[in-house]
């Protein structure tokens, strides 16, 4: 049986929710409704049969970007075709959301988090407005982990609302909470059960009642190894829909069929979710690395790293727990040490913050975390003896390195993150007062006091709580408080920390921390002696930040499209007669030669995609990885020998010249010399920046002559047959070479875009003499004429692609394929126009307003819409 | 507030055909008034056209409506409808009376009241009631007027409910039940059906809700684009006496759409079509005999428990309507089994 075959089970889209999808959530903050649209469409056209959609961010207003985006909606047959799931945890938003939507929808969700009469006043809402809800299991007490707690929540809800206010019954749809297993923490490795026999509870009791429940939070102690988390997911699924879970929040393109998880995986991750044995969550983690991003092998048991020195074997035991040799380890860094704290801050420390790092970039998942809190602090504990013998030599009495007072705010709930912090800062010899969950300002304020804390930390995972945080920001400092303020939890941002929070704290720091092992870090810094220059810098960096922000936000002016084009650029045309190419029309080049091409390869961007950072051939002799970089370039080399030689890949490049004139802002084209017959028209956009005295407003039809000049056009692609390869690559487990393939056929075609400018230039345009230039040379754009591409920032519109294949003869003749979003296909492919004038340059357009918009959409005869939607991302304007 | 004979409505409606009348407009435009004749002596003095306000004429010609309202009941109607289609602030508007749309709201209801009750007088063995008639508005919340604005809206929620509170704050004492009618956009009725049980809230005591939509073509949809089963979704909360379709269509369009909310709706089902498609010149020619022929074998099917006339339909419609159905048996709703509903566009229903 796979979890499929149930028709009756309910797939809610989940990606247009700005606290799940940071696509989605960039979309909406930049005012990119256009495209946040096709978030929803797309979902529905892969088979949601609901949409959720969640506006909840600090940096948003959600009432506006609820009302603003549901109204699109409305405008959308189809998307609006299906029901709408309106998804706040702020009462205001969800009514704003009611207001828009025609059709019945569902509230997600309601609950009696602060009390009956809040509950049933919502309640009595949505019903009014006509809409189901759904109902979270949670109560004054807070979110209900065991099943007795869910069940009662339920029972309790399900009795007010029909005998209360006479809801109907059959609107109710609970969730019960789907907690993260599998984190490393005892107590949470029962939740899924506890799921599951909520909903059985709920299904023979409570009749009509539906069950929903936010799949993705089972797995979220294995972020970044999607594999294991869709295997959780359809595990998760396989058990609760008999167990009577009606619906969930899914991707639903991203769900494995529980029959096709190779079976270990299956039985560790179904021990994990049936919590069947005590060792589980280690199980899966000792199997979990094999199956991220496929077809990896298990790690070998490795023991080479016991030969290494002992701080670097400190590292290894941090990175991968492992406590066998810990105590041993310690004892040698201790020897060797002149003060046991120094163990701690050193080797210690620096084994944290690797595992900090690690965690940071994904490589390392929560539970093994955990684990290497457990080996510090085990390693920590070793010293403890002699570090009180010390003090007790030196007279000190102060055990801690610091105190913090650390909450996780009112209204929410979520504090797996902060228990990691507070374990990880326990065993770094910080001394925690943990107040729990849902703790209000003033508690942890005067606990704070009491404490005489060094530091406070709030925490918090759902939207609400950022405003929370900003309210406890703002009282630490009319309460004349003095302690710094740390940030953290999963909706927290640096960008909502500069922005919201820190100004509201004047009187120290308040830092926002990334994840839980880099507490330390943070910590040490700001309680250690030059606490003061960190703090600096860290102001000095949040004043960016809001810059930055503040930038993407304030819209630039621009020039009215008529005074932009009084001062469009006039190249030198006195005496100047645009020469002639030597022939018109266009010319393929079959099975073009590589060879050619390897000449022109421009390096230094090929590294970027490596991560390694610096300009060829340097990088080659740098102090950092210049032994990496070299290994790569041979690798390069070797396989480029490979792709020529052995044509792994063919060639081919189409260019064309037609009879050109310049037409106000677009270039007309003819189908002679004669230039008595139309042939196309290129249109271009013209800069509506303001620019300074002497300066002008350029468009690409500026390069092009009143009368007698040409344009070109081209389309070269190193990447016929490159599908295939690299796929065969992956498919043989080697992704290095599939990787280091694909960034070569994209090298190829870059150069060869490069060499067959050079021949247009010296021969088949032939307006170039003289010296051949140097690749430095070329690569730094010092010869006559340009290549400008469409989607690039000379001509930000794809669409003209469409003219210029056209006029190449599409994919037959160029063996180059339009995406329907007008990407090339194959990937390793470019094309662009030629243009010939010694003054024309290189510029990018910039962000433009309406009025140039609607002219440009008459002339190239496209809608309005369609011409807003290609070109969102320059609009100076919501085009909403 | 009168005496209300609505128990005696809802006993009679499981036994015959309740008859609703036919089109108030199509009779008052016979009388071929003048814009005198509109503004007649009240508002005399008015500056801007009235023309055309059929509502109005509740207070400048009230025999006529009067007349109307006596002709509908004479043929047999057991409900009329309150002349108050467009009487909401938002659609007086139009007519710069927006200040003067509660007076108006309130001459329609206890105009049709007073008729109401002589009837009953008249003929105690057939009481008959007043629907107070809430129009679709001239503004609408899910559709922008700007083509090249999609995400505008004319007016919100909350200013929707305000009108519509207002009107049925004003009739709430003189009227029997309120009849939300030609929902071409069903958050407009989202929002009347909000409004109407604020009036509930406020006046400490509920009317019977009769809903019915408007299929604008073929296609089976609503002008904003939700066909039948999502309609019904989308108000099925306000648990109203009965559901139907009007206006739009001629009987025979209508009756597929009709055929399927019988089926899916566990209250009554109320159609009263267009007397046809109006003819070239607009006019609607379809004569009582054709108009009965079409309709009164839904009664005899079992498919409708009320049946009138829109657009069209004079007295004479209503009587062969009426004597079509004498001996039917009504339709029996069928019984509903709850279960999740929701809709978007279209209906979505989760099964088992």
């Amino acid at each position: 049986m796979s979890t499929t075959t149930r028709a009756q089970f309910v797939n809610i889209g989940e990606r247009t929710n700005v606290s799940g999808s940071a696509k989605f959530k960039r979309l909406i903050v930049d005012g990119d409704y256009e495209a946040a649209l096709s978030v929803a469409r797309d979902q529905v056209e892969s088979g949601a049969q609901i949409i959720d959609i969640n506006m909840d961010d600090g940096l948003l207003d959600g009432v506006e970007a609820m009302k603003t985006y549901l109204n699109l909606i409305a405008a959308e047959p189809d998307i609006s075709r299906v029901p709408i799931m309106i998804d706040s945890s702020k009462w205001s938003v969800i009514e704003a959301g009611l207001k828009c939507v025609q059709g019945k929808a569902v509230v997600n969700s309601i609950s009696m988090k602060e009390g009956e009469k809040a509950f049933l006043e919502h309640a009595e809402l949505v019903r009014r407005y006509g809409a189901a809800t759904v109902i979270m299991a949670f109560d004054e007490e807070g979110q209900a982990a065991t099943a007795d707690h869910k069940f009662e929540i339920c029972e309790r809800a399900y009795n007010l609302l029909i005998k209360e206010i006479d809801f109907p019954p059959e609107d109710i749809i609970f969730d019960p909470n789907i907690f993260a297993v599998a984190t490393g923490i005892e107590e949470h490795n029962d939740y899924a059960v506890a799921f599951f026999e909520a909903c059985k509870r709920i299904k023979a009791n409570l009749p009509y009642a539906r069950i929903s429940g936010g799949l993705s939070n089972v797995s979220f102690a294995f972020r970044g190894n999607n594999p294991v988390r869709e295997a959780m997911h359809s595990v998760f699924l396989y058990h609760a829909i008999p167990a009577g879970l009606d619906m969930a929040i899914v991707n639903a393109g991203q769900l494995t069929i529980y029959d096709d998880i190779p079976k270990e995986l299956r039985e560790h991750v179904e021990d994990v979710i049936l919590n069947r044995r005590d060792d589980a969550t280690d199980r899966l983690l000792d199997i979990a690395d094999k199956y991220r991003g496929g077809k990896r092998k298990a790690r070998v048991v490795d023991t080479k790293w016991r030969d290494a020195d002992v701080t670097s074997r400190l590292s290894h035991a941090l990175v991968h727990g492992i406590t066998k040799f810990i105590d041993a380890d310690t004892e040698e860094a201790r020897l060797a040490s002149e003060r046991p704290l120094h163990v701690i801050e050193g080797p210690l420390m620096s084994g944290m913050n690797r595992v900090g790092d690690l965690f940071g970039a994904g490589k390392m998942f929560l539970p093994q975390v955990v684990k290497s809190a457990r080996v510090m602090k085990q390693a920590v504990a070793h010293l403890m003896p002699f570090m009180d013998a010390e003090k007790e030599e030196m007279g000190t009495t102060h055990l801690s390195n610091g105190k913090i007072v650390m909450a996780t705010v009112k209204g929410d709930v979520h504090d797996i993150g902060k228990n990691i912090v507070g374990v990880v800062l326990q065993c770094n010899g910080y001394e925690v007062i943990d107040l729990g969950v849902m703790v209000p300002c003033d508690k942890i304020l005067k606990a704070a006091k009491e404490h005489n804390a060094d530091l406070i930390g709030l925490s918090g995972l759902i939207t609400p709580s950022l405003d929370e945080m900003v309210y406890v920001a703002n009282e630490m400092q009319r309460l004349d408080m003095k302690m710094p303020l740390l940030i953290g939890g999963a909706t927290t941002s640096k960008t909502h920390t500069a922005v919201k929070i820190e100004p509201g704290y004047k009187n120290n720091a308040a830092i926002y921390v990334a994840d839980a092992s880099r507490a330390v870090g943070v910590m040490s810094k700001l309680l250690g002696d030059t606490s003061q220059n960190y703090i600096d810098g860290i102001r000095t960096e949040y004043v960016r930040v809001r810059d930055v922000h503040e930038r993407g936000q304030v819209k630039k002016k621009r020039l009215p499209l008529a005074q932009a084009r009084a001062n469009a650029f006039k190249p030198n045309f006195k005496n100047y007669t645009p020469p002639k190419p030597t022939f018109l029309g266009r010319k393929v080049f079959e099975d073009y030669d590589l060879n050619l091409a390897r000449a022109c390869i421009d390096w230094t961007p090929f590294f970027a995609t490596w991560e390694l950072k610096g300009r060829y051939p340097a990088i080659l002799d740098n102090n950092v990885y210049g032994e990496a970089a070299r290994d790569l370039f041979k690798d390069a080399q070797d396989m480029l020998d490979n792709i020529i030689n052995n044509k792994w890949v063919t060639a081919r490049a189409t260019i064309g010249f037609w009879p050109a004139t310049r037409n106000g802002d677009d270039i007309t084209l003819f189908t002679d010399d004669t230039r008595t017959e139309h042939l196309a028209e290129f249109c271009t956009l013209r800069q509506q920046m303001i620019k300074t005295e002497g300066r002008s407003n350029f468009a690409l039809s500026d390069f092009v002559a009143d009368s007698g000049d040409y344009i070109g056009g081209f389309c070269v692609t190193a990447g016929l047959g490159e599908e295939g390869r690299a796929q065969a690559f992956k498919d043989g487990g080697d992704d290095y070479n599939a990787i280091l393939f694909q960034a070569l056929t994209d090298r190829l075609a870059e150069a060869m875009a490069e060499h067959m400018h050079e021949r247009v230039r010296r021969e088949f345009w032939g307006y170039e003499s003289g010296d051949t230039f140097t690749s430095e040379e070329k690569i730094a754009e010092k010869y006559q004429g340009i290549r400008p591409a469409p989607g690039y920032p000379a001509q930000p519109d794809h669409t003209e692609k469409h003219t210029l294949f056209k006029l190449l003869g599409g994919k037959e003749v160029t063996g180059v394929e339009l995406t329907e979003s007008l990407a090339m296909w194959p990937a390793s492919s470019v094309s662009g126009m030629y243009f010939s004038h010694p003054d024309s340059i290189y510029f990018g357009v910039g962000k433009i307003e309406k009025d140039q918009v609607e002219d440009y959409a008459k002339r190239k005869d496209m809608s309005l819409y369609d011409t807003q939607r290609w070109l969102a991302p320059i609009l100076n304007y919501n085009p909403s | 507030m009168t005496h209300t004979h609505w128990p005696d409505i809802e006993a009679a409606i499981h036994n015959r055909i309740i008859m609703l009348d036919g089109a108030m407009g199509t009779m008052l435009q016979k009388h071929k008034f003048t814009e005198e004749q509109f503004k007649g002596e009240a508002y005399k003095d008015w500056p801007s056209l009235l023309k055309g306000n059929n509502d109005l004429l509740s207070i400048t010609q009230p025999d006529a409506v009067r007349g109307v309202h006596a002709k509908f009941f004479a043929a047999g109607a057991d409900m009329i409808e309150t002349n108050t289609f467009n009487a909401t602030t938002l659609s007086q508007a139009d007519y710069n009376l927006q200040d003067h749309a509660d007076t108006i709201a309130l001459a329609g209801a206890k105009l049709a009241r007073s008729v109401a009750d002589e009837w009953t007088a008249r003929t105690p063995h057939k009481p008959r009631v007043v629907l107070g008639s809430i129009g679709p508005l001239s503004k609408t919340l899910s559709l922008s007027p700007k083509v090249e604005d999609p995400g505008y809206r004319e007016v919100d929620f909350d200013a929707v409910v305000a009108t519509y509170r207002a009107q049925m704050s004003v009739m709430f004492d003189y009227v029997d039940a309120l009849l939300i009618e030609t929902v071409f956009d069903t958050l407009n009725a989202k929002a009347a059906i909000f409004a109407a049980e604020t009036v509930f809230k406020d006046k400490g005591r509920k009317l019977p809700i009769l809903i019915s939509g408007t299929i604008t073509d073929r296609s089976g949809r609503t002008l904003s684009g939700q066909t039948t089963e999502a309609f019904w979704a989308s108000i099925a909360h306000a648990r109203p006496f009965a559901v139907g379709l009007n206006c739009a269509l001629g009987a025979d369009e209508m009756r597929p759409y009709i055929h399927t909310l019988s089926k899916i709706a566990g209250c009554h089902i109320m159609a009263f079509p267009n007397a046809g498609l109006p003819n070239a010149f607009g006019e609607y020619d379809q004569t009582p005999q054709t108009m009965s022929e079409q309709v009164s074998p839904w009664a005899h099917e079992g498919m409708v428990n009320i049946l009138g006339g829109c657009c069209g339909s004079t007295p004479e419609h209503i009587r062969a309507i009426a004597d079509g159905v004498t001996d039917a048996t009504p339709r029996i709703a069928p019984v509903i089994t709850p279960t999740l509903r929701l809709s978007g566009l279209e209906p979505f229903t989760l099964a088992g």
